[in-house]
């Protein structure tokens, strides 16, 4: 830890002074440092890694707040345990659902397998009939995209990119309906 | 992106920095807030007439060490709560001293006098004016200071909010004491140190805006 402290401090002190070499060694450093430390403190690897990626560009954004009297490490945590509280407080939520995954969202509930049904309903409710129909023989009754064009005679991109933006939209509606809820 | 594609572009946007930063980015927000602040002192309420000989006063000299060093020392915790990391318990624990001065200064005063006299001391002739006007003219300080914060690494938001406060409102005060013509020591530590938590409060109110 000692001996960490006290390479990790002299490579900043030449970073500090423009030394790309120094700065590169120092990055690649406390990029495992912080990945640990992430990792611990979090599940989610995704998140984890996201955080590393934030606290390396804050350590180069904010370096110039670093007091060269005093040791380099507890400046370096200072920083990331800021990032880390910041991203439990304000919780960013990923924007985009893959479609693989979109699944999920309907696996959820499935010990109230008729409340669930009732709110995928009422869910589908929302989006256009086409693309309701589509996600529905195709995710739930488990049709192939293929048959399912087949049935409403449109093309099986069309269907495809349907089942996709539905996929979204839903998720985005959930999501605004949990946040209300967590609120 | 990948981290190692992060760290590769980081290393090239690499340039020398300057160890004076922090100093120098803080004492430019909180010069052009003063500097505003001081016209705006000379505008709307005007340097007191008789300062020149005013300044041959201890009292006059009294309210400028007491907000003087206030900022000072508020300052020097701000400083330190701008790096992540730093210390900064000592800076804040001796910005007690000041108040706790003229605290007794001012129970030297109304020791002994008569209860009118007590009150005349503690409430001058601009009691009810004196706490909004530092807060008031606080603002451009303030302004300057979470400027110069924002562009730091507070970690304690709300902390580093509150001494920014006080920071601006010592520095308010202090160039309120241009204008300002009261010369008690229990004035000048109950209003005179109002206005100047009340923009403390308004620091630690706005501290979620420091965050980075």
């Amino acid at each position: 830890m000692l001996a960490a402290e006290a390479q990790l401090k002299a490579l900043m002190l030449s970073a500090l002074g423009g030394n790309a070499a120094a700065y590169r060694a120092l990055l690649t450093a406390l990029g495992e440092l912080l990945r640990r430390y992430y990792a611990r403190r979090l599940g989610d690897a995704a998140s984890a890694e996201d955080l590393v990626q934030e606290t390396l560009i804050a350590v180069h954004t904010r370096r110039a707040t670093y007091d060269t009297s005093l040791p380099f490490t507890p400046w370096l945590y200072a920083v990331a345990r800021y990032k880390l509280l910041d991203h439990l407080r304000h919780g960013r939520v990923r924007t985009a659902v893959p479609l693989d995954e979109a699944g999920d969202l309907f696996a959820e509930d499935e010990s109230e397998a008729a409340l669930a049904r009732r709110d995928l309903d009422r869910l589908l409710e929302l989006l256009p009939a086409a693309t309701r129909e589509a996600i529905r023989q195709v995710k739930i009754e488990g049709l192939s995209t293929a048959e399912a064009a087949e049935r409403s005679g449109r093309s099986e991109i069309a269907v495809r990119v349907g089942i996709h933006r539905g996929l979204k939209a839903l998720g985005e509606k959930l999501r605004e309906g949990r946040s209300r809820e967590d609120r | 992106m990948k981290t190692d594609e992060l760290i590769d572009r980081l290393t090239g946007d690499l340039a020398p920095v300057s160890r004076t930063v922090v100093g120098r980015t803080l004492a430019l927000g909180l010069g052009a807030g003063a500097l505003a602040s001081f016209v705006a002192m000379w505008l709307w309420l005007g340097i007191r007439p008789d300062l020149a000989s005013a300044a041959a006063t201890s009292a006059y000299w009294m309210k400028f060490i007491y907000t003087l060093s206030l900022a000072c020392l508020a300052f020097w915790a701000v400083e330190r709560l701008a790096r992540p990391g730093a210390g900064s318990r000592v800076q804040m624990t001796l910005l007690g001293i000041p108040v706790v001065a003229l605290l007794v200064l001012a129970f030297i005063q109304i020791d002994g006098v008569s209860r009118a006299t007590r009150m005349h001391l503690m409430m001058g002739a601009s009691s009810n004016v004196c706490p909004w006007r530092i807060a008031i003219l606080s603002l451009p300080v303030f302004a300057g200071a979470f400027w110069a914060l924002g562009k730091l690494a507070p970690t304690r938001l709300v902390v580093a909010g509150v001494m920014a406060g006080l920071l601006a409102g010592a520095f308010g005060a202090w160039i309120y004491a241009f204008h300002c013509d009261e010369s008690t020591a229990p004035f000048v530590v109950i209003w005179y140190t109002l206005g100047i938590a009340a923009v403390g409060a308004l620091g630690g109110l706005s501290g979620r805006y420091l965050r980075w």
